[in-house]
């Protein structure tokens, strides 16, 4: 496989740390690859700008941090205008209909997705944006599976909230297949 | 996959570390960004059988485990810069005492309470001479969680063979990134245990007479013997003295058991130095950096090479030299001012011909930063 760089950012609050982790725990976990997350850390826990930063390979994974993700997901506009201008030509940029509004007029592979709404309809709970976010990225990237994703998300999360998780990974993940090119 | 397969990060590659090594007490205060080592053993040494205790402030963390080290229990502490300062003064009892000890420093920016959340090497002359008077000291270091995990038992195992603190020098970088660590099976890794005193009770024990391979025996204080522990210089039973012959013998005893090993305790990796015309020695997590360009220039052809220093102190001078003889130009890259830089030029031949690739600004060092360098030194600008 290619070395797939990430970068996924978003406010405090939204998730996008822990999705980052999740998906890098997962490479690593269930599909024998490479992996390194890392993160931005401040002080502000919620409405701060967050970033955090994934590389996943088949070989030695030595400089940690992301210089040009080919992968870059928004989840709020200050995310987008801050980052959008970082991504390899030719990547993907991932974003949420209703948080950001992108121009369009770079060479980049964009995909607009209306994940927060999905979520609010299908589901009722903001908490598991995230997770749909990550069935979006799962499904647009084939970088792992969403088996090793679901089985992250049953070590990780209390057995309570593992269906609505399900769901929003499925919901995402069907999103996302249908952008696919 | 194997259940030993995790990703975590580097903090608690520190923590499994410790707890494979047989740690028993940790005693310390939280600060970023070593706060994750505290956290989690708060959670897992007491369902090990060991005990956890928060402290009121650095000070106390570390007399905390010196006085658990004392009766007999494998012993650590985690800090960062501004609680590194305020455990100085302790650190200096413990290599006067002798009591094995295990001290991490995950660096963040300073003087004072400087950049918390930020990357920073600049305590590394302070792990060294932060302690007042003539002393060696041991300090180890880490780039990966693999070797995260290792050094960290390796200084459970330097400390207990040589009854001497240990730092671990580890870095916000590799604190807090996540990647992959292998948990060695039991056995796997080789693990120093206390080595304890023959004598019975009820029969004279002393603290500081080595035995023939220069070990000192311990008794668990509190135990079957009666001895006394000092920081002034002290005689075999342990009580203090000014006779020139005991202060003399104490600081020749102190630094000779580390400094006449420092190839023994040198743990280093090499990359490409067979036939290098310029090396990079780096260690931490800027030796990432470092082997990323090696092997982006090894790729087009440039004789470059690394040499990654995991023994910081003492410093593997006779390595050093030897591994750098050959270059033309050696780049020391490191997030300081150049504290290893001065190290490296007093090891190696020509001193001229060592240069500094290094960050200041909190900002991890990158490939770039470091081939600017290179192409200064040749005279190609940046």
């Amino acid at each position: 496989m290619e070395r797939v760089r990430m970068v996924f950012s978003g406010s405090g609050g939204q998730g996008v740390i822990t999705a980052a982790i999740i998906l890098a725990e997962a490479a690593v976990i269930h599909e024998g690859l490479n992996a390194t997350q890392s993160q931005a850390y401040g002080a502000a826990a919620r409405g701060g700008a967050t970033r955090s930063d994934v590389i996943i390979s088949e070989g030695e994974i030595n400089f940690p941090k992301v210089i040009q993700p080919n992968v870059l997901v928004c989840l709020t506009q200050q995310a987008y205008t801050t980052y959008y201008p970082i991504l390899r030509p030719g990547g993907l940029l991932l974003c949420d209909t209703r948080y950001v509004t992108t121009e369009r007029k770079a060479d980049a592979w964009q995909v607009e997705l209306p994940m927060y709404q999905s979520v609010m309809e299908q589901i009722g709970k903001p908490i598991v944006f995230n997770i749909c976010m990550l069935g979006a990225v799962v499904a647009l990237t084939d970088v792992v599976s969403r088996d090793s994703v679901m089985k992250i998300l049953k070590e990780r999360i209390p057995a309570g909230f593992v269906e609505i998780n399900e769901k929003a990974l499925n919901l995402g993940f069907d999103l996302g297949q249908a952008k696919k090119r | 996959m194997s259940q030993n397969i995790k990703f975590v990060q580097g903090n608690e590659a520190c923590v499994a570390g410790a707890l494979y090594a047989g740690l028993q007490f940790f005693a310390g205060y939280p600060i970023t960004p070593s706060s994750e080592v505290a956290e989690l053993l708060a959670a897992r040494l007491p369902t090990q059988g060991g005990k956890f205790i928060q402290m009121e402030d650095e000070l106390s963390s570390i007399c905390a485990i010196i006085g658990a080290s004392l009766t007999g229990h494998k012993v650590m502490t985690a800090t960062s810069g501004p609680g590194f300062s305020l455990m100085q003064e302790a650190l200096g009892y413990a290599i006067m005492a002798e009591i094995p000890c295990v001290i991490v420093n995950v660096q963040r920016g300073g003087p004072s309470t400087g950049i918390p959340t930020q990357v920073s090497q600049g305590d590394v002359m302070q792990a060294r001479w932060g302690v007042h008077g003539d002393h060696s000291m041991v300090a180890l270091t880490a780039s990966n969680h693999q070797d995260v995990f290792l050094m960290t038992v390796e200084a459970f195992n330097i400390a207990e063979t040589y009854r001497t603190p240990v730092v671990l020098l580890f870095d916000e970088v590799i604190g807090h990134m996540r990647e992959k660590l292998v948990v060695p099976q039991e056995g796997e890794v080789q693990l120093v245990g206390r080595l304890h005193t023959s004598v019975k009770g009820g029969v004279d024990y002393h603290p500081y007479l080595p035995r023939e391979d220069g070990r000192l025996p311990m008794s668990d204080f509190g135990g079957v013997h009666r001895y006394n522990v000092t920081g002034l210089y002290h005689d075999m039973w342990g009580f203090p003295s000014s006779d020139p012959k005991v202060v003399h013998g104490l600081i020749r005893h102190l630094v000779d058991k580390i400094e006449n090993r420092a190839n023994l305790l040198a743990h280093y990796k090499e990359y490409f130095l067979e036939d290098a015309d310029r090396v990079l020695v780096s260690y931490g997590a800027p030796a990432r950096s470092a082997l990323h360009v090696v092997k982006n220039r090894r790729a087009r052809g440039e004789r470059l090479g690394l040499l990654e220093l995991q023994t910081l102190w003492p410093f593997p001078t006779d390595i050093v030299r030897e591994k750098c003889a050959r270059a033309k130009a050696v780049v020391v890259v490191e997030m300081n001012m150049g504290q290893m830089l001065q190290e490296v030029k007093k090891a190696v031949e020509k001193p001229e011909q060592v240069f500094l690739a290094n960050r200041i600004d909190g900002v991890f060092i990158t490939p770039t930063d470091i081939q600017n360098i290179l192409r200064l030194i040749q005279g190609k600008g940046v």
